[in-house]
C-alpha cells in the first residue's frame, strides 16, 4: 500500500513571549533595557507516524497537546525544527472552518476563492461548484454575502468544498461536529466514501465515539509528546479514556500501541 | 517565482477579484473617487504653487502632474500593500499558499488606478499642446521599473508590519518626507551640481524625472540613468523577496 504521509521524529518549535503586537519603538526600548523575552518551546516533540492509502488517522489528546501544531506542519504552514514530513499527494485541509472566508463576498465568490486556495483550477471549480452548493444545501443563498449565513451553514460550505474536490489527503480539525444531525450523518457518509476512494485522512476530534467509529489508526499526543500510535483503535481509545478518568498515567502506556 | 506564479494563476485572479470587490464595495463611485482624489490634489498644488506663489516653469501643470502621478502610485501601492500579510493572516496560518500573492493582488488595483491616471495625464499633455512622439513609448521603461520598485517596497513593508505594528505611522511620516524631497512641485535647476546628483538617490524623483525628460524636454535620458532606474527596482525587490524567503515560516508566530 502506498504511504501518503510519513512523519519521522518530528519536533516543531513554537515561540511565545512579549514580541507580539509591539511596535518598533517598544521593541527598541525593550532591547535597550534588556527586557525583551522570547521563549521558544517544543509544541510537538519527537512524533512519528505513517498514514497509508485508505487510512483514517485520528489524533487525540487534551487541549495544548500539539494536535493543531502537528496538523499545521503536515499541511506545510509550519516547518518541523527536527525530523521531516513526507507528503505524497494533494492536500486539502480544513483547519478552523470559517477562516479564509470573507464576510463581504458572496457564497459563490467565497467558494471559488477557497477552491483556488486549496489548489484547484478554474475549470475544476466550474464543474464542481454545482455539486458543492447542492451538498451544502445552500442553493438559495449563493448570492448572499457570506456574513449573513449562520455558523452551521458556513461550516457546511467549508466541509463541502474540502471534501467534494476529491483530495488525496484530507485533513479535518474538529469539523465533523458541525451542522445539524442530518448533516453530520451526511458528512460522515461522505468521509467514508473519500476513504474508500483511497484517500488518506487525518481527523482531530474530541469525540472518542467518532474516532472509534471512523478511524483505522490513532495517534495520542500529550503535552507535545507521542503517547501511543497504532492501529489498535479500540485499545488506545480505551487507555485514553482511563487516562482522562485519572486511572492511568501516560508513562504507563505501552508505546508500541 | 514566475513558474510558481503560473501555477497559482487561478488563486491570484480570485484574490484580485476579492480585493477589488472589497475596495470598491461594488460601487461605481468608489472607483471614480480613487482617480478623483489625485486630480484634486493636483488642482490644489497647481493653485498654491502656480497661482499663489507664481513660477515660470514651462508646462508647469505637466511638470507637476508627472511628479504627482509617480508619487501617488507609490504611496497608494505601498500603503495598501503594507497590510497585505497581516490582513490575510487568517488564511496563511491555515492554508499553505505563497504569501507574496496577497501583496501582488493588492497591487493590481493600485496599478489600475495608476493606468487610469496615466490616461488623464496624456489627455492633459495633449491639451497643453505638447506633440506626441515615438519617444513616448520609452515611458514603458520607467513604468516597468516603478511597478517592480513598488512591489519590492510593498514586500519589505508588509513583512516589517507583521513584526512592528507601528510601521503604519512611521511609514506615513517617511512618505511625507519623500514627498518633500521628490521635487514634485519645485524644480532643482537652480541648485548646485552636487545637490542635483543627490536628488538622483531618490527613486521617486528619478522615475518622475524620466517622465518629464521624455514628455516636456523630448529628450531620452542617458544609459546610466536607465541603469540606475532598474537598479533601484531590483534592489528593492531583491530585499523584499529575501525577507519573504527568510521569514516565510516565522510570520505565523507574530500574527
Amino acid at each position: 500500500m502506498k504511504t501518503m504521509i510519513r512523519a519521522e521524529h518530528v519536533s516543531i518549535g513554537y515561540k511565545i513571549g512579549d514580541f507580539k503586537d509591539i511596535g518598533l519603538k517598544e521593541w527598541t526600548m525593550r532591547h535597550l533595557k534588556r527586557n525583551y523575552h522570547v521563549e521558544s518551546f517544543m509544541a510537538v516533540n519527537d512524533v512519528s507516524f505513517e498514514v497509508q492509502e485508505g487510512d483514517m488517522l485520528g489524533i487525540i489528546g487534551a487541549n495544548g497537546a500539539g494536535k493543531s501544531t502537528l496538523l499545521k506542519a503536515v499541511i506545510g504552514v509550519m516547518e518541523p525544527r527536527e525530523g521531516h514530513i513526507e507528503r505524497n499527494g494533494s492536500v486539502s485541509a480544513l483547519l478552523e472552518l470559517a477562516s479564509g472566508f470573507d464576510g463581504d463576498l458572496t457564497v459563490k465568490e467565497n467558494a471559488y476563492l477557497r477552491g483556488a486556495m486549496l489548489g484547484y483550477t478554474k475549470e475544476f471549480m466550474d464543474d464542481t461548484y454545482g455539486d458543492i452548493i447542492a451538498f451544502a444545501e445552500l442553493e438559495d443563498f449563493q448570492d448572499r454575502p457570506f456574513k449573513q449565513l449562520s455558523t452551521g451553514m458556513q461550516s457546511r460550505l467549508a466541509f463541502s468544498i474540502a471534501s467534494l474536490v476529491q483530495p488525496e489527503i484530507l485533513i479535518l480539525d474538529e469539523v465533523l461536529s458541525v451542522g445539524d444531525g442530518a448533516f453530520q450523518e451526511k458528512s460522515a457518509a461522505k468521509m467514508r466514501e473519500i476513504i474508500s476512494g483511497g484517500a488518506a485522512t487525518i481527523l482531530v476530534s474530541h469525540s472518542l465515539e467518532q474516532i472509534r467509529e471512523l478511524c483505522s489508526k490513532v495517534l495520542w499526543l500529550d503535552k507535545g509528546r507521542q503517547v501511543a500510535f497504532g492501529d489498535d483503535v479500540q485499545g488506545i481509545c480505551g487507555q485514553y479514556e482511563d487516562f482522562l478518568e485519572g486511572k492511568l498515567r501516560t508513562e504507563d502506556v505501552d508505546k508500541a500501541g | 517565482m514566475i513558474q510558481k506564479l503560473k501555477q497559482n494563476q487561478f488563486l491570484f485572479s480570485e484574490l484580485v477579484k476579492r480585493d477589488f470587490t472589497k475596495k470598491y464595495k461594488r460601487t461605481i463611485l468608489g472607483m471614480a473617487w480613487s482617480i478623483l482624489a489625485p486630480l484634486m490634489n493636483l488642482l490644489i498644488m497647481w493653485l498654491v504653487f502656480n497661482k499663489l506663489f507664481g513660477n515660470n516653469v514651462d508646462h508647469y501643470v505637466i511638470y507637476l502632474f508627472a511628479g504627482q502621478l509617480v508619487f501617488s502610485y507609490f504611496t497608494d501601492a505601498t500603503n495598501l500593500g503594507m497590510s497585505s500579510l497581516v490582513g490575510n493572516s487568517g488564511i496563511f496560518t491555515k492554508i499553505n499558499i505563497p504569501k507574496y500573492l496577497f501583496l501582488f493582488s493588492q497591487n493590481v488595483s493600485s496599478l489600475i488606478n495608476f493606468g487610469l491616471t496615466l490616461l488623464i495625464f496624456f489627455t492633459f499633455v495633449a491639451l497643453d499642446g505638447i506633440p506626441f512622439t515615438w519617444k513616448f513609448f520609452l515611458l514603458v521603461y520607467p513604468v516597468g521599473c516603478l511597478i517592480v520598485f513598488n512591489l519590492g517596497v510593498g514586500l519589505i513593508l508588509s513583512a516589517l508590519f507583521v513584526f512592528f505594528r507601528d510601521m503604519q505611522y512611521l511609514w506615513g511620516i517617511l512618505t511625507q518626507l519623500i514627498m518633500w524631497l521628490s521635487a514634485i512641485f519645485y524644480t532643482i535647476d537652480n541648485y548646485g551640481q552636487t545637490a542635483q546628483y543627490l536628488f538622483l538617490l531618490n527613486p521617486i524623483y528619478l522615475y518622475s524625472r524620466y517622465f518629464r525628460k521624455i514628455v516636456i524636454d523630448g529628450a531620452i535620458p542617458t544609459p546610466q540613468f536607465h541603469l540606475l532606474a532598474a537598479a533601484y527596482a531590483l534592489i528593492a525587490f531583491g530585499i523584499g523577496a529575501w525577507m519573504y524567503k527568510k521569514y516565510n515560516h516565522e510570520f505565523l508566530y507574530y500574527v
